[in-house]
This record gives C-alpha cells, structure tokens and sequence, in this order.
C-alpha cells in the first residue's frame, strides 16, 4: 500500500543505488538520487575538490570562518568528517566575528557556540568593538543605513585575518559556494573591476589577504548545501541581517537564480567563464603594499579600513565611501602615481572577495 | 479538502505569514478537479496566508527561484513542482536560500 502510494505520486528510485527512493534532484547532473547517495556524492566531491587544488597539507592549523549560517555550519561539519575519515591531519578552528549587531549576530553567535560542542572544534570570537572600536549599531546610529554594509564588510575581512593571526593559523576556509562566487563574477564585471574578476574565481587566494584563504565549495550548490543541512538536522542560523537590504548583490543573486532554474549548469558556466578572463598585459593593476597606519596590505597609503575609521573617528564618515579617494591628501598623491582611478569598489554582506 | 502541514524554514518567510513558522491548512482543489496538487497550495498560501511583500516568496504562480520545496521531504523537483499532488495530512517544507551564510 504505501509502495503504491510512492509510486503513484511519480517519484523514482535512486539513479544510484536504485534501491531507496530518490529525495533531490541534483542541479549540477539533474540526477536523481536518494538521501544515502547524496551525502556520499557530495562529500566525496568536496574530498576530489581538496585533493585536486592541495588547498591543505598534513599538520595544518585550519580556521573556518563561521557566521552561524548554512553554509559556514555545513562547511565545519564536512571538513570536520572529512579530516576524521581521510585523515588530513588538520588542526581545526572555529574562527566568528562579531560585528556588533543585536538581535542578529548575538543570535547567530549563540549557534557557533553550539557547533563549537556539537563538532569538537574550538572556537574564537573576534569582535570590531575590541578590533576598531566601534560595534556596527554604533556605526549605524552615526552613518544610517546607507553605505553601512561597506564598513562592515571592510572590517569584516580584516577581522578575520586579525583572528586567524591570532589563532597561528595556516590557513583561512570560507563557506563561499558556486552561487556566490557566479554572482561575484557577475558583480565585478558589472563594476567593471577588474582587479577582483580575475582573482575573484580562484580556489585559493593568497596575494591580497597576508593568511591564504580557500573555498572548498567552490564547485558546490547552494541547493544541495541547504539540502545537506535540512536532511542532516544540522543547526545553523538564518535570519538576514537587520541593516542590510543588500540590493546591488540582491539583483545580481536573483538574476543567477533565475537562470539556475532555467539550465542549472549555468552557474558553473559562469564561474567557468570568470576563471577564463585574460587580462590584458598592459592593463595598469593596483600596486600591493602595506597600510602605513596598521600594517595591513593595502594598494594604498592607508588600507581602507583606517580610511573609514579615521572618518568615523573623526565624525565624518562620509570620508573612504565610494570610488575616488580623493578626500585624505596622501591618498591622493598616490593614487596619481598609480596611474589614476583607485579600483576598490564596494563590499556589501558577507561575501567579500 | 484536505489538511496539509505546512513548514516556512529559514530566511525570513516566516516573517511574512504572522511570524509563524509551522502552518496546519486546510486547502480545497480548485476548478472542480478531483486532486490537490502544489498549484492550489501556493494559490492558496497567496491569498489566505501571505501578510506583506508576497514578492518575496511568488515569481507568477511560482514561488521565487531560490526558494526550496520539498514535499514529504522529497524534492519538489522530482515530483513535478506544481503538479505535485497532495493528500491529506501531507508536509509541505520551504527554505528559502535568498540570504545568510
């Protein structure tokens, strides 16, 4: 009686096992496969992926960047497994920043801790109020909520290689997935930033961030890894942030939904079409050095996270928005040098590159 | 008629339908027909149960690319999205994906 009830309701079995009922569909091989074959094929290809770019070495001390959300909770439990079952060898670490914002980040931090017991990893919890000085709600009872997500996602990336200095570590892992990076791709192409569309693809990033940081699920879906945390009951955090109505990433994001749905293929076309971008020789890139205030790398005299706080210290926050930088003297100086427009651009959310 | 058990995980849907996150419906087919499916859910869930921004959750008679339905925890998408037929005391499960990570 209930085999009839499946059946008639169209669905089929694994194209796998053929043995248990298929529960997705995957976007990537619009294969149908069941739950036991899904986890297997999907923390098989993240293994392939790890393999095939030698993002780790054995004896690693590894932080994974965690916000609480899908993505950052999925990626701690797969590498925490993988680690276990193909012994990499690697020192693992919960690495969260705290941005300052109540009623979201105190929430979504109350998840990492949780994953901290769940998967055995210690955590750390950097916040900016002790980094800047400055916790977000602050900064946007001073700037409102336009150009807010800037600041965050400025400080955001430093933060996270402050805290992962701070942990000794080798290496920084982010949950950035397929969709992510093709709505990036398409965002720098949209800005016209060249700078970030020809690194923004790569698996590891080194040259702009003084940790290496790598994406283990470059090549993976977004579905499957929300898929993934709602079969395996995994805690994970969702709510969107209060301040951040996100709207140029917002249009880019459904835009590459809208294509998912139709040819799902096409996300990893995008990233595809990223990767192959040659830029021309002659084309003049930011010069990287070193923020004089801080240390940090910058192309720049200071690094854009002193440039925003020495506004926000200064009571004009305003200073370090947008594209020309113009307002601090030296920076301007050399920026002409360069050989003229500064290629920063804007960051918004969490999905700075 | 028949009573479906509706679930809004995640990314704010919730938000939209008296911040309540589990939904116990009772949901007639439309035109006569003698199955529910999807189409009468969602055509429903517009009507009867979406308090704001229906935008966030529709695209036409769908919901919005993005957003993920699983029915029985199975994959809309392997049972034919809105043609998906329903029956009594089914669960019906949307996450969307729009946004946190």
């Amino acid at each position: 009686m209930e085999e009839e009830k499946k059946r008639q309701r169209g669905v089929r079995l694994c194209c796998l096992c053929n043995e248990q009922r298929a529960s997705l569909k995957r976007p990537k091989t619009l294969e149908h496969i069941c739950r036991d074959c899904f986890y297997r094929v999907f923390e098989d290809e993240i293994h392939d992926v790890i393999l095939s770019n030698n993002l780790f070495s054995p004896g690693d001390r590894v932080a994974i960047g965690a916000s609480g959300g899908k993505d950052s909770t999925v990626l701690a439990y797969v590498l925490s497994k993988l680690n276990k079952t193909h012994n990499y060898g690697l020192d693992l670490f919960l690495l969260s920043v705290d941005e300052g914002i109540t009623g979201y980040r105190d929430d979504s931090l109350l998840t990492v801790h949780r994953n901290q017991i769940q998967y055995g990893l210690p955590l750390k919890v950097i916040s900016y109020e002790e980094l800047y000085g400055w916790t977000m709600d602050n900064i946007v009872k001073m700037i409102g909520l336009k150009n807010n997500c800037t600041f965050c996602g400025v400080f955001r990336r430093q933060a996270l290689d402050r805290g992962a200095a701070l942990l000794k570590v080798d290496k920084v892992v982010t949950g950035h997935n397929a969709d992510d990076i093709a709505e990036t791709v398409l965002l720098n192409i949209l800005r016209g930033d060249i700078a970030r569309l020809s690194r923004c693809t790569s698996i590891i990033t080194g040259e702009d961030s003084p940790i290496p940081r790598c994406k283990p699920f470059k090549y993976t879906y977004e579905k499957e890894i929300v898929m993934y945390a709602y079969f395996k009951k995994l805690d994970y955090f969702s709510t969107e942030c209060i301040y951040s109505p996100n709207a140029y990433r917002g249009f880019a994001r459904e835009f590459i939904k809208d294509l998912e749905r139709i040819r799902p293929r096409a996300i990893l076309d995008i990233i595809q079409s990223g990767e192959n971008f040659r830029i021309s020789a002659t084309t003049k890139m930011p010069e990287q050095g070193t923020c004089e205030r801080c240390g940090y790398i910058s192309s720049q005299k200071w690094c854009k996270a002193c440039v925003l706080l020495d506004g926000l210290n200064r009571g004009l926050p305003k200073l370090g928005i947008g594209r020309s930088r113009g307002s601090i003297d030296g920076c301007k100086d050399r920026n002409e040098k360069n050989g003229g427009k500064s290629i920063e651009s804007k960051q918004c959310g969490t999905l700075d590159f | 008629m028949a009573e479906i058990f509706m679930f809004l995980y995640s990314g704010g849907l919730e938000l939209l339908c008296d911040s309540k996150k589990i939904h116990n419906v009772n949901v007639e087919q439309q035109n006569g027909e003698d199955k529910l499916i999807m189409k009468d859910l969602l055509s429903w869930v517009r009507t009867n149960l979406i308090k704001e921004r229906p935008e966030m959750f529709m695209k036409g008679d769908t919901v919005r690319p993005g957003v993920l339905v699983l029915v029985n925890d199975c994959d809309w998408e392997l049972s034919g999205q809105l043609s998906t037929t329903l029956e009594d005391k089914d669960v019906v499960v949307f996450i969307s994906t729009l946004h946190g990570g």
